[in-house]
């Protein structure tokens, strides 16, 4: 402010009149709750967090809506298959197996030493191959005893890298040979070695081809992917958006099937557990002396039973039927046997608090316990809490594929996310998508509940109020 | 902001730091460890699956056990690379009637030097029977005279057929007669222990590498349980100038196939076995893939007694004609070795004088949808409706799981039939499979020994094996003229009458015959696999220069 | 002080003496029992075996038997591995495991606590969201992917150098265990950092904080003396607990990387209904829990002279 010193006047001094409007509260007043919604309401975490959980909602229960597809049909045809477009394929007659061919002016032995043997020559396919059978026939090899029949998916770079042995021939005058062995729509190279019936000679021939994708004319009208299918017709196969999983099943629809389940326990199990637990725990800190003592001892004993053994005879005693799914008895014994770890926790939390100043005070102003515990103590040892609970989410996840994996829990072929990362953890690095995509959908889950967490933490917080 | 992050970083650090700790992660030296291969030192390291649990011959029942035993001891007779039964303490033998008269070797030794003897057959057989001490495997040394009734506790040990007439004479008489007598010589519970050595150890006998004696190409030096097993040459071995190795390291024990092969691609193991998604990593390392089919069969096995549905001829039918077993063995297992099941009797069983499943071919059941449709049909009208769900009872290993969901979904579609999965832990599947409480359980058999009888006698019904409980009087009388017959030709015409009951009747439902692929060092030679037996074998390995 | 721990050390035999019955009267309530194999027994076998182990008499004698036993520390021989006692498993294998297990925790604290306190102070900032997303995928993910793909991280470590760096897997130096603590410690490391940030956040908002700030005391004699110390309470009690987990455990751990440790025993003996080194491992874990809460509930004093446990 530029005042001179003459500027000033005597009517600058006179006093102001009193005005109504000093102490009007300018905004309505909130109780903590309200304060608490508010801030929650304008936090970036919280509100992605209920975006995602509304999304995950709509996935689990609209999804199959939308999405009918069985999650339980197996599909032998398109195993394993990665996520995309939807394949054609050609249709085909019953598969019968193959005579075969045998030149019998052969012996079935011959007299040459391995390293003496030929090259198998005019290695080729019999007919068109396709992803029913591979069928390959060569010229016989003079005096060979057998023939080991090995298929790469690359071209092999030498007799130590042949590829998968698919098989032997025992005698030298079978000269073919049919495989079935898991045919996909790729390039595949074929090597055939001449043998003395043991041991392999040193030069071997090499045939690539690629297998067309088939279908059977029972399952083309099976699927019902055409009206009167016939042999040399190309339908278009069943689509899978996010692929298949080992035998055929659809991931999506599983993926969908799987979040009810894993949802279900995900929520409620650590819901369940963490609310007991901060029961025990709060009460257990909050009293103290003996009674903490036993309670303590009570919750050490628990986490000391083997934890196996126990479910087992938890199985067995709630008399789940063989192959039914047992999941709330497996809620319940979760529940039973994962509570101690929150207990302990907030008993110390408790016992931490229960000794800060504004305690004191307030009960010498005469609070009674309840209120002392519903009103200060628990609220500050919230943040430790949701920590609790958003650890629990994929924990009880992932226990609860373990249990299915013993036989407790769900039955096959009901899917859950724990378990198709369990089965995805074996296809690791050759189908990486059964394991990504249900773990991704956890990692989803367990970022929603923790970002719900923190927005929780810091609406409820006392000692952020006020200071934005 | 990043410079006040380094800064706090820094104090961090320099907080830890004052600590000393640093000086403790700075002991990170590359260590120069054993490499899988060593042509020098003529070493080579493997792992094993498990700790081996029982190391006393007369009570081994387990793979690991048998497998070190293998090369730890040798019996009267062992088997050779082209799988043929040579000579082993016993150099030669005579048999007459019941008869079999064994010479043993004089320089066959134990590891402390002393001679193995005939009495050293005598106490291990017999102990072996004895039903104080368990032997879970007794049952195949009732081959020997009285040996069933010493078991049973009818009769003193003393009454077994066996005896010594001196030192290296051995003279056994067997309680029928037993076309392949020989043969289970071969087996671990005929395996010769020294009678000192388990009076002085007890209980603690073969508990520690000091506590028992070895007269096999190897000797067992060290042993830290659930960790590493060292075998080491037995200079006191007849045949030790055909041993190659000085030493078999057993470095490594883990059944993770995942670990096995990133040990075998980091050079430290020479053998590994593969499985579905590892033999893709082996190829793409550009290593050599062997495939070997095991002689093990994978079968369903129904449930029989009365009152189970399953015990209804039209229903097993339909089952029988709904099941694709290319399709389990292509689609579902998808690794080669593994053969469609058939049989229950397996391709590599020797017949008359070539295999037995070339010249008595099994009767298949080539998948048909409407036949199948029709057995079941006759099934509902005889069991009065709809069928209720039943129940296939499993283990909780991956592919045991894998192939049920397989069987459920294929069921489902083909035949409309509910299958319920119980998935049960061993002991607790075990105690179902006891009790009957089952209707169809997911089982298999590997051979005992290298003869048709080991999977023949499955389905006699007086054999505690036969969880399914099948009585045929036809079976067990086919059965039974195997068991007391040696001509090979009338022993292979009842099995084959055997196996057509089992198709006539289906008894089982044979799934697969089970393969393996493995990764075997490039240098190492001589390693032989095994259908009965040790499997795999290197004592008579070689590493190539 | 030492009537205190003379009193919690008595609660605590009592409570091992709970465990102790509790699980041997369910694993004898569960079907099956540790003689049941593959091929089937005769029954005079079986009769055999029974009295030779003593099962063939009634439960409570049994019972009472294991009990005396157990005074006397002794918990008998392995029913699966027949040869060793299971005194001897035990003392073979604990070691292996705790070693492992607590450098585990070692690496899990360090790290824990080093990040947590990072994301409270860059609170809402890139290293905040950078290292929480992390945790969540440390989370998220079955502990088996971390154990597989860190041993194969090491294979082609080794394979890139063409010297072997890092062991793949066995145990006996301390390179061994470099990367199985790593993978064993990442669950509790995770735990430590999300306990960690919300306490430290609760602590970073008490004015004694802004007193000493005001006081102009240094950031990081603020850090240690005032911020850490009253934050760590909840990582102290998680950490008890979690020390006797991977201490025992880190099953998955000790089979990826072929360890010879005590976590395999513990879940191998259930799937075998091996009774005694059921019994053996459990009364051993439970006696090592309960040590190590009372050693917890001892450093509550410790680090907060607030905190008065035997009110």
């Amino acid at each position: 402010m530029n005042y001179r010193a003459h500027d000033l006047k005597r009517e600058d001094f006179a006093p102001l009149e009193k005005s109504q409007l000093d102490e009007v509260v300018a905004r309505p007043s909130l109780s903590y709750w309200q304060d608490a919604w508010r801030r929650f309401k304008q936090n970036t975490r919280a509100i992605i967090s209920m975006y995602i959980l509304i999304a995950l909602a709509v996935f689990t229960l609209g999804g199959p809506l939308l999405w009918t597809v069985d999650a339980s049909k197996q599909n032998l045809n398109q195993t394993s298959q990665p996520p995309g477009l939807a394949k054609h394929a050609l249709v085909v007659s019953a598969f019968e197996r193959w005579t075969l061919p045998t030149d019998p002016s052969r012996p079935e032995y011959g007299d040459l030493p391995p390293e003496e043997l030929a090259n198998p020559e005019g290695l080729r396919a019999a007919e068109a191959p396709n992803t029913q059978s591979v069928r390959i026939t060569w010229r016989p090899v003079a005096e060979a005893g057998g023939y080991n029949i090995y298929r790469h998916t690359r071209p092999p770079t030498s007799m130590q890298d042949l590829g998968l042995p698919l098989g032997s021939i025992e005698t030298g005058n079978v000269h073919g040979y049919e495989d079935r062995l898991n045919l996909k729509q790729e390039d595949y190279f074929y090597s055939v070695v001449a043998t003395d019936g043991f041991d392999e000679a040193e030069t071997y021939a090499t045939l690539q081809l690629r297998p067309q994708l088939a279908i059977t004319r029972e399952h083309a009208l099976e699927q019902g992917l055409s009206e009167d299918p016939r042999a040399g017709d190309t339908v278009t196969l069943a689509f899978y958006p996010l692929g298949t999983d080992y035998l055929g099943r659809d991931m999506l629809a599983r993926l969908m099937e799987g979040a009810r389940v894993s949802l279900f326990i995900g929520v409620i199990a650590p819901l369940a557990f963490v609310i007991f637990g901060v029961a025990y725990g709060g009460f257990s800190g909050y009293v103290g002396g003996t009674i903490d003592n036993i309670l303590m001892r009570l919750a050490d004993f628990v986490v000391a039973l083997p934890f196996l053994l126990f479910m087992i005879l938890f199985k067995i005693a709630f008399g789940i039927g063989p192959g039914e799914s047992g999941v709330i008895p497996m809620l319940v014994a979760l529940v039973l046997l994962s509570w101690p770890a929150t207990a302990r926790l907030v008993r110390g939390q408790v016992l931490q608090i229960r000794e800060q100043g504004y305690i004191d005070a307030a009960r010498l102003m005469g609070a009674s316990n309840h209120y002392l515990i519903a009103r200060h103590i628990l609220p500050n040892t919230m943040g430790v809490v949701l920590v609790t609970f958003t650890f629990a989410v994929p924990m009880a996840i992932f226990a609860e594929a373990f249990l299915s994996f013993i036989g407790m829990g769900v039955a096959p072929p009901t899917p859950s996310w724990g378990s198709m990362c369990n089965e995805g953890v074996k296809t690791m690095l050759s189908h990486p998508h059964e394991l990504i995509l249900p773990a991704a959908l956890i990692s989803i889950t367990v970022l929603a509940f923790n970002l719900f967490g923190d927005g929780l933490t810091e609406a409820l917080d006392a000692r952020m109020r006020g200071r934005e | 902001m990043t410079k006040g992050f380094l800064v706090s970083i820094r104090n961090v650090i320099s907080f830890l730091g004052q600590q000393r700790l640093w000086a403790f992660f700075c002991l990170i030296i590359p260590i120069v460890s054993l490499a899988a291969v060593n042509g020098e030192t003529r070493t080579i390291t493997i792992s094993l699956t498990e700790e081996p649990p029982q190391l006393n011959s007369m009570k081994a029942t387990d793979q690991v056990s048998i497998f070190v035993l293998g090369h730890l001891m040798e019996g009267l007779v062992r088997y050779d690379p082209r799988g043929r039964l040579v000579p082993g303490v016993a150099k030669s033998w005579d048999v007459e009637d019941l008869d079999y008269t064994f010479q043993l070797r004089d320089d066959a030794r134990w590891s402390d030097g002393k001679p193995v003897t005939a009495h050293d057959f005598v106490f291990s057989w017999r102990n072996a029977l004895d039903p104080a001490t368990a032997s879970e495997y007794a049952f195949i040394l009732y081959a020997v005279k009285n040996g069933e009734a010493i078991n049973k506790g009818e009769r003193p040990i003393t009454d077994l057929g066996i005896h010594a007439l001196d030192d290296h004479t051995l003279v056994v008489t067997l309680e029928r007669p037993t076309a392949y007598f020989l043969k289970l010589c071969a087996f671990a519970s005929y395996l010769p222990v020294q009678e000192d050595m388990v009076r002085a150890k007890g209980d603690r006998y073969a508990a520690d590498a000091g506590d028992f004696l070895m007269n096999g190409p190897f000797k067992l030096e060290d042993w830290v349980h659930g960790a590493s097993l060292r075998m080491i040459k037995n200079e006191h071995y007849w045949d030790r100038d055909n041993i190659f190795l000085n030493e078999i390291n057993a470095d490594y024990i883990t059944s993770d196939t995942r670990a096995r092969l990133n040990l075998f691609l980091d050079d430290k193991i020479v053998y590994t076995s593969l499985d579905g998604d590892t033999y893709k990593d082996a190829l793409a390392n550009q290593l050599r893939i062997r495939s070997f089919t095991t002689g093990s069969v994978f079968f369903l096995e129904y449930n029989h007694r009365d009152g189970r549905l399953t015990s209804n001829l039209n229903l097993r039918r339909a089952i029988q004609y709904a099941y694709d077993a290319d399709e389990m063995v292509n689609k579902v297992l998808a690794t080669p070795g593994n053969l469609p099941g058939i049989s229950v009797f397996p391709v590599w069983l020797d017949g008359v004088e070539g295999k037995f499943r070339d010249e008595y071919p099994a009767p298949k059941a080539e998948r048909n949808i409407v036949r199948a449709r029709e057995y079941l049909a006759r099934a509902k009208e005889e069991l009065g409706g709809d069928i209720p769900p039943l129940i296939l009872l499993v283990g909780n290993s991956p592919t045991a799981s894998k192939q049920a969901e397989y069987i459920q979904g294929e069921l489902l579609n083909t035949l409309g039939l509910d299958i319920r999965i119980d998935k049960q832990i061993f002991k607790q599947r075990l105690a179902k499979m006891t009790s009957g409480d089952f209707d169809i359980v997911g089982a298999g058999w590997g051979p005992d020994f290298d003869d048709i009888m080991t999977f023949g006698d499955l389905f006699a019904s007086w054999n505690l094996n036969n969880r399914g409980r099948y009585n045929n009087p036809d079976y067990d009388q086919h059965i039974r003229t195997a068991m007391n017959s040696v001509d090979t030709l009338t022993r292979m015409e009842a099995m084959a009458n055997a196996q057509q009951i089992l198709f006539d009747d289906a008894v089982v439902l044979p799934q697969y015959e089970q393969g393996v692929i493995y990764l075997l060092h490039p240098k190492l030679r001589g390693v032989v696999r095994r259908v009965t037996g040790v499997d795999p074998d290197f004592t008579r390995a070689r590493i190539l220069p | 002080m030492f009537r205190y721990i003379a009193k919690r050390l008595l609660a605590g035999v009592i409570t091992i003496w709970f465990i102790a019955t509790a699980t041997f009267f369910a694993m004898h309530a569960v079907p099956g029992d540790p003689l049941m194999n593959d091929k089937a027994v005769s029954d005079e076998v079986r009769k055999n075996l029974e009295a030779r182990y003593g099962l063939d008499k009634p439960l409570g004698e049994q019972y009472i038997i294991f009990i005396s036993n157990m005074l006397r520390g002794d918990f008998g021989i392995s029913f699966t591995q027949q040869n060793r006692r299971v005194n001897d498993i035990i003392r073979e294998h604990f070691p292996v495991s705790a070693i492992l297990g607590i450098f585990a925790i070692i690496i899990a604290a360090l790290g824990g606590i080093l990040w947590g306190a990072l994301t409270a102070l860059y609170r809402n900032r890139l290293p905040d969201i950078l290292i929480m997303l992390l945790v969540i995928l440390g989370i998220s993910v079955p502990g088996f992917v971390f154990a597989a793909t860190g041993q194969l991280a090491l294979v082609h470590v080794n394979a890139i150098f063409g010297v072997k760096v890092l062991p793949v897997a066995g145990w006996g130096t301390f390179s061994h265990m470099l990367m199985p603590a790593l993978v064993l410690g990442l669950g509790t490391m995770a735990l430590l950092t999300r306990l960690m940030r919300t306490s430290m956040i609760d602590v970073m908002g008490e004015d004694y904080i802004r007193t000493a700030h005001a006081k102009g005391l240094s950031k990081q004699r603020i850090f240690l003396r005032h911020q850490l110390r009253n934050a760590i309470l909840p990582v102290v009690t998680v950490l008890g607990p979690q020390i006797s987990a991977i201490t025992t455990g880190g099953f998955v751990v000790e089979y990826v990387f072929a360890i010879p440790g005590l976590g395999r025993y513990f879940v191998q003996a259930v799937q075998q209904l091996d009774y005694t080194v059921i019994m053996g491992t459990t009364v051993f874990y439970g006696a090592f829990l309960v040590l190590m809460v009372i050693l917890v509930d001892i450093l509550y004093g410790f680090i907060d002279p607030r905190v008065r446990v035997s009110a």
